[in-house]
């Protein structure tokens, strides 16, 4: 088993943290793991790319080579990082920002909106990953969250993964 | 404190720069100096929360030659010391670690390459620094380079290059890059009661009857830091054994520099580290370190998932360069494949080793992504005779 992850955006939107919390939560759930990431020299604005492989064996190469799963939270990144997947795989994107033909629409930011602020989207976007890859037990999920959160923002946090996870579950329901 | 009490644990997920940070500290490093440069600030970030807390000390320099010049003035000082940087200030810190060699100085470098030359693309990986590593100090010296390929790997590899820097009088240089020293993976680090860090031992003659430079067992002399009662002078001028200065004798000038550089390529076999992964009857192998063997380790299993016969040598060392490894390595083989994120550089040194034994041929990339198994596969594949089935 080897899956690929990649999920990009805008620097600053919580890329690469997104992506750090599902490789750390994944190696808790006794997978292996690697999170990379490239970005430019800006703090802010840019293209960011996380990405996750994660496997039940010892991973060589770290990168995503056909991703299984891409998320785009930002129409730039979208445009440069959303090729390579494998037969098969999905392409999912943000409603607010991104233009994609073909692909998956999720309110990732409507959603972190609703629980309290856009400033969880990824977290939103985290949950919602974590419940359709349905490898790591969301316990576990949600402990790797509030771990990797500032303190006095767990609560923000805990709503926007478990709202995540709701979108997922009433897509599939 | 102890050492994992200050990390926070043993079981974590990080970065490769942190990772060095964290194989610093089980080195027994309680010294560290260094000016920011992506990719390899978080290595400086990282010992500044960690040494103030085992009594340790982290200076943020005005520079990279002030860094390297501090790491040696705290290792003449009795501490295990380190620094860290990219290839802007590796460039910065070659008249420094010309210095090290010389003066027999043992201290760690680190440096998170990223793409050349000049400031080039700060943020992108690359192996450009690998030759300079080797040659980029004047004269004639001798360095230990060790290059892990995964972030458990940056943890033993600083530690390790500690020991050998102690253990050879030399500076050891760690050399990872943006990819490794940013990727983030699971490490293990050993238990509270499993770490035994001692200071560096004092010479076995006592003060007055010690001779600072001069070899007492093999080729490396014992040293006496400053402060413990030894006299001792150091200079980067050709020196006797006293440390004292002499520049116009051809036989003190070639005996010390003989010893310092024989010092370290007499160990050659016993610093080797590979990983040989070899295919009985394949004609066709891979000499890989860093980054790129993680790619070649893919290569390696797509080529043989296909039914193909392929060999794979991993350097965990790349100086001393192994020579005697990589001919028995390739003496089966017709074509040896070097993937690098450089232009040509170990491809070089294969070469020269091989002396025509095998054609040497370089994969090369850069610009910032990796190179993907594929296109390594696509080497193997396209030029050369074919691959045995």
């Amino acid at each position: 088993m080897r899956r690929e992850i990649r999920i990009c955006g805008f620097g600053g939107q919580g890329i690469i943290l997104a992506g750090v919390i599902l490789g750390e939560a994944a190696t808790k759930a006794g997978f292996q793991a690697v999170q990379t990431q490239s970005y430019g020299p800006e703090s802010r604005g840019g293209a960011a790319r996380s990405e996750v492989v994660i496997s039940d064996g010892p991973i060589d190469y770290p990168r995503v080579t056909k991703a299984d799963v891409v998320v785009a939270l930002s129409q730039p990144a979208y445009d440069r990082f959303a090729g390579d997947i494998v037969s098969g795989g999905a392409v999912i994107v943000d409603e607010s920002g991104v233009t994609a033909e073909g692909a998956e629409v999720q309110p990732f930011t409507a959603t972190a909106q609703e629980v309290g602020h856009k400033i969880v989207t990824n977290i939103v976007m985290v949950g919602y990953l974590g419940a359709r890859l349905d490898l790591i037990d969301p316990a576990i999920l949600e402990e790797t969250v509030l771990r990797n959160v500032p303190p006095g923002t767990e609560e923000l946090n805990r709503k926007a993964l478990k709202a995540g996870q709701e979108l997922f579950a009433a897509q599939v329901s | 404190m102890n050492i994992i009490e200050a990390i926070g644990g043993r079981e974590l997920f990080t970065q490769g720069d942190v990772a060095c940070a964290y194989g610093a500290l089980l080195g027994g490093c309680t010294f560290f100096a260094g000016y920011p440069i992506t990719p390899a600030t978080e290595v400086a970030e990282a010992m500044s929360r960690l040494l103030p807390k085992i009594r340790g000390v982290t200076v943020q320099m005005e520079d990279e030659i002030a860094s390297i010049s501090a790491v040696i003035g705290a290792s003449w000082a009795g501490r295990r010391a380190m620094t860290a940087t990219s290839g802007p200030g590796f460039s910065l810190m070659m008249e420094g670690i010309g210095y090290a060699c010389m003066t027999e100085t043992p201290c760690v470098i680190v440096n998170v390459q990223r793409s050349g030359p000049s400031t080039g693309q700060p943020t992108e990986p690359a192996q450009g620094d690998m030759m300079q590593a080797r040659w980029g100090s004047h004269g004639d010296n001798e360095l230990i380079v060790l290059a892990p390929n995964s972030v458990q790997e940056c943890v033993d590899l600083t530690r390790l290059a500690f020991e050998l820097a102690d253990r050879f009088r030399n500076p050891v240089f760690v050399m990872t890059d943006g990819e490794v020293g940013h990727m983030r993976e699971k490490i293990v680090l050993p238990a509270a009661e499993e770490i035994d860090i001692r200071p560096r031992p004092a010479p076995s003659t006592p003060p007055g009857e010690f001779v600072p430079f001069k070899a007492v067992k093999g080729k490396v002399p014992e040293m006496a830091s400053f402060g413990t009662g030894y006299h001792t002078y150091v200079t980067g001028l050709t020196h006797k054994e006293s440390g004292l200065p002499t520049t116009d004798n051809a036989e003190e000038h070639t005996g010390l520099i003989r010893r310092i550089c024989e010092k370290i390529t007499d160990a050659t076999d016993e610093l080797t580290r590979v990983e040989m992964d070899q295919d009985d009857g394949a004609t066709v192998g891979i000499v890989s370190y860093g980054i790129s063997s993680r790619s070649a380790a893919g290569a390696v299993r797509l080529l043989r998932a296909e039914g193909m016969k392929v060999s794979h040598l991993r350097l965990v060392t790349v100086y001393p360069f192994p020579e005697r490894v990589i001919r028995d390595f390739a003496a089966p083989l017709s074509r040896v494949l070097v993937p690098e994120l450089n232009l040509g550089q170990i491809c070089h040194t294969v070469r020269e080793a091989l002396d025509g034994a095998a054609a040497v041929e370089k994969v090369s990339k850069i610009g910032g992504e990796i190179i993907t198994p594929d296109e390594i596969v696509e080497a193997v594949l396209s030029s050369g005779e074919p691959v045995k089935v």
